[in-house]
């Protein structure tokens, strides 16, 4: 497991650039990450590493490609600092954890790091770390795999108010 | 506790009282899909299980991000998502009438009160017309073709509040990029921005699309402007609708307030390589530029070629600099051509392109080697926009690309006589 470091306002454009968007292979999305910003990205990627940032991780465009991109490289989590509110959303519906922690500065390269979701912390290196509690309606996602397999469960749904945050 | 627009839009919608923290299942008025995102939603409204979209009439579907097709991929795409119009029976515009934030406002999809959804981030756009429009990814997408109902956290709301009246030359644009700047890349994030004051009581439609088109930028969910006569005169026009009150209460809950004077605004450009990196435009006059964008969803209306041809008089722009004007779709192609506007710009040395959304896409032309340094009247000005990760974007107004088109340098439009 890796940790790859990235700082603030890492967008869309960075994740996955426009030029690559007619792909949707998840694989072949993936050789193209972080290319002409991380070039080193793509190659030496293993399944199970995570990346690490600060604010506004996922910012610009919707496009989906950009979770896609990273799961597909192998990433299980992203835990920064703060997220763009689409690529959160992104996120979550395609199987990346987004993970917010206050103090994602203070992650390395080469640091170890799990997540508890239940308890509400990292533990980075045998050190706790707390984390914003993801909301429950985006639980439920999380816990059926994501929004599709979610979705596929009904047929209707009611219009109605699910929860207060 | 009085209620915001945004609150009472919800609440309007979902038959029930709502205020900001709570998550709903609102229906959807609207869903606008397009040819870079909408692939990926009808796959996941398949995998979702989804047989028949839940109402084919209320999506808009058009081509605009590659087209023509640029490479055989955009045209796999392209026919992937005619058969799925097709087999569902929904209406597609294709590649016929531009950039998908102005169409949508253009055949009156997104109403006072109303709540669209888009594939794609610039889809707050439709705030301008009074509507609560956010930009949402293809699995979100999908789930809206499938149950034409989607999950919403109710967000809360930044009001902006701009008085005064602009310089010559300096326009919504100017505004929009200095706010950027203030409230920075992350400031409204999951949040609202209602626009609000005598300059946007004053400003047209336009300005207002530029000014919602931006709230993203910001992070926000949203931008909307109240609807007043300048909004309902507007959608009246598209469709059959009858006006009722819409604004926020005296008391409601705003969870930050701002107040700009745009009396003394100078023209602003965002250097590279983030939006709310606005500047006076003295700062960065006299850098060299090797292409001039104007267009996009943001600025790529008739108004702002009016504001380019007053720039431009019976100059021609700079032999330094490639200068591609593109509509932002065919009717305000076709208003720009009819005024004359289209014949002085390709006199004047311009590429005039098909509406599209062109180097905005930054995938299907008028891409940057590295080193080259682009200014455009776009809406991002990210590392790799528009082309090499070596190259820089400047964003502006469409006066100041004008200006800056004719001397091959960032010129401030109040200095061209």
């Amino acid at each position: 497991m890796r940790v790859w470091k990235f700082g603030d306002n890492i967008d869309t454009d960075a994740i996955i650039p426009g030029r690559f968007l007619t792909i949707y292979d998840p694989r072949e999305l993936a050789k193209h990450a972080f290319e002409g910003i991380r070039d080193e990205f793509s190659s030496e990627v293993k399944t199970g590493d995570i990346i690490v940032a600060g604010k506004n991780f996922g910012c610009g465009s919707s496009r989906e490609h950009a979770p896609i991109a990273l799961k597909g490289a192998g990433i299980t989590m992203v835990i920064a600092e703060s997220f763009a509110r689409i690529f959160y959303r992104n996120a979550i519906n395609v199987g990346l954890l987004p993970v917010v922690c206050d103090e994602a500065g203070s992650i390395i390269e080469g640091n170890s790091v799990m997540v508890d979701l239940t308890g509400g912390y990292l533990i980075v290196e045998g050190e706790k770390l707390p984390i914003e509690p993801i909301p429950d309606f985006l639980m439920r996602i999380i816990n059926s795999g994501g929004l599709v397999e979610y979705a596929r469960e009904f047929e209707e749904v009611p219009v109605c108010i699910a929860s207060h945050q | 506790m009085g209620a915001t627009i945004v609150e009472k839009i919800f609440s309007m919608k979902c038959k029930k009282e709502v205020c900001a923290g709570d998550v709903v299942m609102a229906p959807v008025d609207n869903a606008m899909i397009h040819d870079i995102t909408g692939p990926l939603a009808i796959r996941k409204f398949y995998e979702m299980g989804g047989k028949q979209v839940h109402s084919p009439e209320r999506v808009t579907m058009l081509f605009d991000h590659q087209i023509p097709a640029d490479s055989i991929g955009a045209a796999e795409n392209h026919v992937y998502m005619r058969n799925f119009a097709k087999e569902q029976g929904i209406y597609n515009y294709d590649l016929r009438e531009g950039v998908c934030h102005q169409v949508t406002m253009e055949m009156g999809k997104a109403a006072p009160g109303e709540i669209v959804v888009g594939a794609d981030s610039h889809t707050c756009m439709y705030g301008a017309g009074g509507a609560f429009a956010t930009g949402i990814g293809s699995t979100d997408m999908g789930f809206a073709l499938k149950f034409g109902a989607l999950y919403f956290r109710v967000p809360e709301t930044i009001r902006v509040t701009a008085n005064g009246s602009f310089q010559k030359r300096v326009g919504p644009k100017d505004l929009i990029l200095s706010v950027a700047a203030d409230i920075g890349a992350d400031g409204a994030t999951y949040k609202a921005i209602e626009f609000t004051g005598n300059t946007m009581k004053a400003m047209n439609m336009s300005g207002r699309m530029t000014c919602c088109n931006m709230a993203i930028e910001m992070g926000a969910k949203a931008g909307i402007v109240p609807p007043d006569t300048i909004t309902w005169d507007y959608i009246s026009r598209l469709r059959n609708i009858v006006p009722f009150p819409l604004e926020s209460d005296n008391n409601a809950s705003f969870i930050g307030e701002r107040t700009y004077n745009v009396t003394n605004l100078s023209p602003q450009v965002a250097e590279p390589h983030n939006v709310d990196l606005g500047v006076d435009v003295a700062k960065v006059a006299g850098t060299t530029i090797d292409q001039v964008f104007i267009g996009s969803c943001t600025n790529g209306r008739f108004e702002d070629f009016v504001e380019v041809a007053e720039v431009l008089g019976n100059r021609n722009f700079s032999d330094n600099v490639r200068v591609i004007i593109i509509p932002a779709s065919r009717q305000e192609y076709l208003k720009t051509l009819r005024a004359g506007l289209i014949e002085r710009f390709v006199t004047a040395g311009a590429l005039v392109e098909a509406p599209c959304c062109g180097p905005c896409m930054g995938g299907a032309f008028g891409l940057l080697a590295p080193g080259e340094v682009s200014l455009s009247t776009s809406n991002r000005n990210f590392k790799g926009r528009q082309g090499s990760t070596g190259a820089s974007v400047y964003l502006c107004s469409p006066a100041t690309a004008a200006a800056s088109g004719i001397y091959g340098e960032i010129t401030d439009p109040r200095e061209v006589e």
